[in-house]
């Protein structure tokens, strides 16, 4: 297994870093929050990703996309972590583009997977109903009803839903609540009639939505995959969202510290830089080795993606749990060593804790991914 | 067929051969061969294996064939510790000769130091033992004070050493000493010599685990013929620095091995706490003890990618002391698990109403304990980390 980059992820990564660095730094983050901005994210800059061929990184190249595979998207990813960039590369690109390109039929394919590509169409995955991730607990209904289904529940904590052109939905179809199996999915239209969308501004100057389906009503060409059977193809593409997210907080994690380090070699305190203090110096040194332990974690999931290997969910679980680990206390330090100015508002640091928390939320906390981890080691 | 693929397959078949089917089961520890002088094989097919392994240069795959290796490449070696794991096969020979002096001999020997010691390390003949630390010289190495003087055609030693491992079985020794008293580093000097010398004496020191593996090692008026010192007179000191990186690399895989006696955490949780559901039945201990193997699997990945990216001239330095610190820490952290798990089945000492299982537990735990204070605490690496890799200001 690699675990290291080849010469074209080294080139994708360095034009990443560019990209984000001119084009989306903290700064821009700043600006949509505040001047209020409904989207959360510029659509220029969401324009410009996609003319790289960033929003197919997981289309296959017959649909339109540049299929660079989970490495590559890793990699862009990590960048983008490093300035908070907002845009839909999480939900649309990580997420709801191999979704579909896996399980959606051929006219889904048509209707959404070129235009996922080229930046036109967004999508946005709905699993969670309760505020922790629990994907198996959904209780949201699709019943039968003529040729179609009707939607009946409520989703939470949706990612870009606001504005998704198309929500991709889990329900329960038989079975009980808890069972892998009688779970399946539906691309559903933001227009539909009794679908009630709310956004939230979270924490993290970004939208997350709540979904209220009141008998709602899609026809039976809505069905993404097989009836009841959506499980084993969602779990690899949430997978997927784990390595992926888990890449993103690499990056956010790595700035994070790279700022905290500048500022102990330049602050001084009782003439000396803070930085030659012991105590910092030795919290410094633990921050390196766990974002080493999660770079090889999140590099071996990436790898694992691509490769189709039996032990990707082993592979995302570690990479989620360490990523959440790690940032946990990278943002923690972060803003306790900045000292009072680690505190306002005006100082970027700040924003990387605020993100900190989102992301270690998204589809699993470290003690799910410990959880989940034990279960399939078998203890 | 690739040639790396061809040497797969006949290394195999050499092994399939010739690892005696003893060789390929875990082995105690009173059962490690450590050759020298006084070698003892508790089991005779150790020294069939030790034998045969020699005769191929497999102690030391990668050293040239001249000073008695096996002149493989590192993929090839790779390979053979590979096809050595799948077999299940044991490490042939252990040996400070061959982790800590080897390498920086194959560097900073001369011809002729080379050619009288590295064969006699590869074929296990004879068994080293490392003067470094002393007992004003601990974390502070380098102000060691054992004093050698020039005598004209030799050095005259005088001093003394502590945490000498083994040396009570030892056959020579690498030894810093001082020979510049007006200046620190650059004050020491990195010589050999025959452990059989007048004037040399050992004193094991009992352990909290109940071992006595390390040493006092005295020297008084030990003379030293001057061919003994290894490159530049008042120049020990990059020798020493290189060579507890090999050690720092070694003591992070003896913490592994140590553990690799005792049956995996999780195992050892399943059968004190039991099972529901197949799970660990206390869940909070449950939850640590996913952290800590959660944590091997990446560090194991780290070392992993640390090689592919010192293969491919990528490497970043500044390695072998995160996975000391790391390696260390994470094997202290596991035996604190254990006992957690197995209550007081981990603490007796001695008596038979314990299995010897139980009381080796209780045994290593107290060793692991050592982990991370030999060669360089937890703290030295840290500020190792810190001032090399982060550039932290002194």
């Amino acid at each position: 297994m690699s675990l290291i980059l080849n010469e074209e992820q080294i080139m994708l990564k360095n034009s990443a870093h560019e990209f984000f660095g001119d084009q989306m730094p903290v700064s821009s983050l700043r600006e949509l929050r505040d001047k209020g901005d409904k989207n959360g994210f510029d659509p220029a800059h969401w324009a410009a990703m996609a003319e790289m061929g960033w929003a197919g990184i997981l289309v296959p190249e017959a649909c339109g996309g540049s299929d660079f595979g989970y490495l590559g998207m890793g990699q862009v990813l990590e960048e983008s972590g490093r300035t908070l960039a907002a845009s839909p590369l999480f939900a649309t690109a990580l997420i709801g583009a191999p979704l579909m390109a896996t399980a959606g039929n051929a006219e889904q394919q048509q209707k959404v997977l070129s235009a996922v590509a080229s930046g036109d169409c967004l999508l946005a995955l709905a699993i969670d109903e309760s505020p922790r991730h629990e994907p198996l607990g959904s209780q949201l209904t699709a019943v039968k009803n003529g040729d179609g289904f009707e939607l009946q529940g409520q989703k939470q904590f949706v990612l870009d839903g606001h504005v998704a052109d198309y929500l991709i939905v889990l329900a329960r179809t038989s079975g009980r609540t808890g069972d892998p199996a009688g779970l399946s999915m539906f691309l559903v239209d933001r227009n539909i009639s009794g679908l009630a969308i709310s956004p939230t501004l979270m924490v993290d100057s970004r939208y997350a939505s709540k979904l209220t389906f009141d008998k709602v009503r899609v026809s039976g060409d809505a069905l993404i995959g097989e009836l009841d059977d959506a499980w084993p193809t969602l779990e690899r593409v949430l997978d997927g969202a784990r390595a992926g997210i888990a890449a993103e907080m690499l990056g956010a994690g790595q700035e994070a510290f790279e700022r905290t380090l500048a500022y102990l070699k330049m602050r001084q305190q009782f003439g000396a830089p803070i930085g030659s203090f012991q105590a910092l110096k030795h919290r410094a040194a633990l921050m390196f080795c766990e974002l080493e332990l999660t770079r090889s974690a999140v590099l071996a999931a990436l790898s694992a993606l691509d490769k189709g290997a039996e032990n990707v969910a082993e592979l995302a679980s570690l990479a989620k749990a360490k990523a959440c680990d790690m940032l946990e206390l990278v943002s923690n330090e972060a803003v306790q060593m900045h000292g009072g100015i680690g505190m306002t508002d005006a100082e970027e640091i700040g924003f990387f804790l605020k993100r900190a928390r989102v992301q270690q939320q998204v589809f699993g906390d470290a003690g799910f991914h410990r959880d989940r981890y034990a279960t399939l080691q078998g203890f | 067929m690739s040639t790396l693929e061809t040497f797969r397959l006949e290394t195999r078949a050499w092994l399939e051969e010739n690892c005696p089917q003893s060789m390929r089961t875990p082995m105690p520890e009173d059962e490690r061969v450590w050759g020298g002088r006084n070698a003892t094989f508790k089991n005779p097919d150790s020294q069939v294996w030790l034998e045969r392994m020699v005769d191929r240069g497999w102690t030391v795959p990668t050293w040239p064939t001249e000073y008695g290796g096996g002149g493989l490449s590192k993929d090839q070696a790779t390979i053979l510790g590979e096809e050595m794991s799948r077999l299940g096969c044991r490490t042939p020979l252990f040996s400070f000769g061959i982790s800590m002096l080897g390498p920086v001999m194959l560097k900073y020997g001369n011809p002729t130091q080379q050619a009288e010691h590295l064969p006699k390390i590869a074929r296990g003949e004879i068994r080293w033992c490392q003067g470094y630390s002393e007992p004003g010289a601990g974390s502070d190495l380098a102000s060691l004070q054992t004093r050698a003087e020039d005598r004209g055609d030799h050095y005259l030693i005088n001093g003394q050493k502590v945490w000498t491992s083994y040396a009570n079985h030892a056959d020579w020794i690498f030894c810093l000493v001082r020979t510049d008293t007006s200046v620190k580093h650059d004050g020491i000097s990195f010589v050999l010599f025959d452990m059989t010398s007048p004037g040399v004496e050992t004193r094991p020191i009992t352990l909290i685990s109940g071992a006595s593996v390390f040493c006092e090692t005295f020297f008084t008026d030990v003379e030293v013929p001057k061919g003994n010192l290894v490159g530049e007179l008042n120049s020990g000191w990059t020798i020493a620095k290189e060579l507890l990186q090999h050690e720092r690399g070694m003591i992070a895989q003896i913490g592994r091995a140590i553990g690799g006696n005792v049956p995996g955490v999780e195992a050892i949780a399943k059968k004190y706490l039991g099972t529901a559901d197949g799970r660990i039945g206390d869940a909070g201990l449950r939850d640590d003890i996913a952290r800590h193997v959660m944590n091997d699997r990446a560090f194991a990945l780290t070392i992993r990618r640390a090689g592919q990216e010192s293969e491919s001239g990528t490497a970043n330095g500044g390695a072998s002391s995160m996975f000391k610190y790391f390696g260390t820490e994470q094997n202290k952290a596991k035996f604190e698990l254990i006992l957690k798990a197995a209550g007081a089945a981990a603490l007796a000492w001695e008596g038979d109403d314990y299995e010897p299982e139980e009381i080796t537990l209780c045994r290593t735990w107290l060793r692991s304990k050592g982990n991370s204070i030999e060669g360089g605490t937890s703290e030295v690496q840290l500020n190792v980390i810190a001032k090399r890799v982060l550039g932290l200001p002194d």
